[in-house]
């Protein structure tokens, strides 16, 4: 007899016994940690080597991308409640907290899509200098990750209103979030290597 | 066979994580309100990367529920991590941003 822990799917007859969708997630979340790394290495390489501005400390305004921070991480907590309730067999609240997700990434894209506007219309661009370079490089893949998540949360909230998303399926939400929380986790990072340490005390210091 | 998979737990209530967000929430206005103190100018650095550790520990335990879930799920995640860390140290040392 199999015992399963609240919130896990039952057994399956795989070689480990486990679900081999969630196992393919995270072996490409571990994958895709070495895009990212890749990617802020690069930014950290050629840190402080423009010859030209505009420069790090001109451009960003940390109130406004702290605001920014703080919406992807309560779409985390929107995400995670969308499991629960999926789980509970709560659809209204699924659908609920889906499309509050879906919403708060809309948000942060969109203060994305004002923030590269505001750099580009100071002088910031792609081929502008190493900063621009690395900087777009990195947040625009990070944002195209974002806009996937989006996709991915609102095709789930159709097909829950569509009704085909009865708790037995919870796991389809939980790649989801998974997913989604790894988004949250790579904009952690890049919030404190790419914006905090340009904050003025680490800039003035050095 | 035997029964249950090993080490794996119940998952957390929505409350406890309503409590991880608020801590999150917490950490971040930490991180927000050091860089402007100018008396942590020497050591912000360290406290910058502490915070965005704990913060992302925090969501992977959690909201990923790694710290419930099979052992080989983490396995997979943090050994992206760790070749990952390894390639930016190796990258950082190479250019000689952090070694001279």
């Amino acid at each position: 007899m199999h015992v399963t822990a609240p919130g896990h799917a039952a057994p399956l007859e795989t070689s480990t016994g486990l679900d081999h969708r969630k196992l393919l997630m995270w072996a490409f979340l571990g994958s895709d940690c070495l895009f990212f790394g890749s990617l802020i290495a690069t930014y950290l390489l050629y840190r402080g080597k423009s010859i030209t501005g505009p420069y790090p400390h001109e451009v960003f305004n940390i109130p406004y991308t702290s605001v920014s921070a703080f919406v992807l991480l309560t779409s985390s907590l929107t995400m995670v409640l969308a499991l629960a309730a999926i789980q509970r067999g709560d659809q209204r609240g699924l659908k609920a907290w889906l499309l509050a997700t879906a919403l708060l990434g809309g948000v942060f894209l969109g203060g994305q899509y004002f923030e590269f506007t505001t750099f580009i219309r100071e002088g910031l661009t792609l081929r502008a200098n190493l900063f621009g370079s690395t900087f777009f490089t990195l947040t625009g893949f990070h944002g195209a990750h974002v806009t996937v998540g989006v996709i991915i949360l609102l095709s789930l909230f159709v097909t829950a209103l569509r009704g085909r998303l009865p708790r037995e399926r919870h796991l389809n939400v939980e790649l989801a979030g998974l997913y989604w929380h790894f988004v949250d986790v790579v904009w952690i990072v890049i919030f404190t290597v790419v914006y905090l340490v340009e904050a003025p005390n680490i800039v003035g210091a050095g | 066979m035997s029964s249950a998979r090993p080490r794996e737990r119940a998952h957390p209530t929505p409350a406890r994580y309503t409590a991880v967000a608020l801590v999150l929430a917490v950490v971040t206005i930490v991180e927000v309100t050091a860089v402007y103190q100018a008396f942590l100018a020497d050591i912000l650095l360290p406290i910058l990367l502490v915070l965005s550790a704990t913060k992302f520990a925090l969501v992977a335990m959690f909201y990923m529920h790694l710290r419930f879930d099979h052992r080989l799920f983490s396995a997979l995640f943090v050994g992206g991590l760790l070749l990952t860390a390894g390639i930016l140290i190796a990258l950082l040392a190479l250019f000689r941003v952090i070694v001279q």
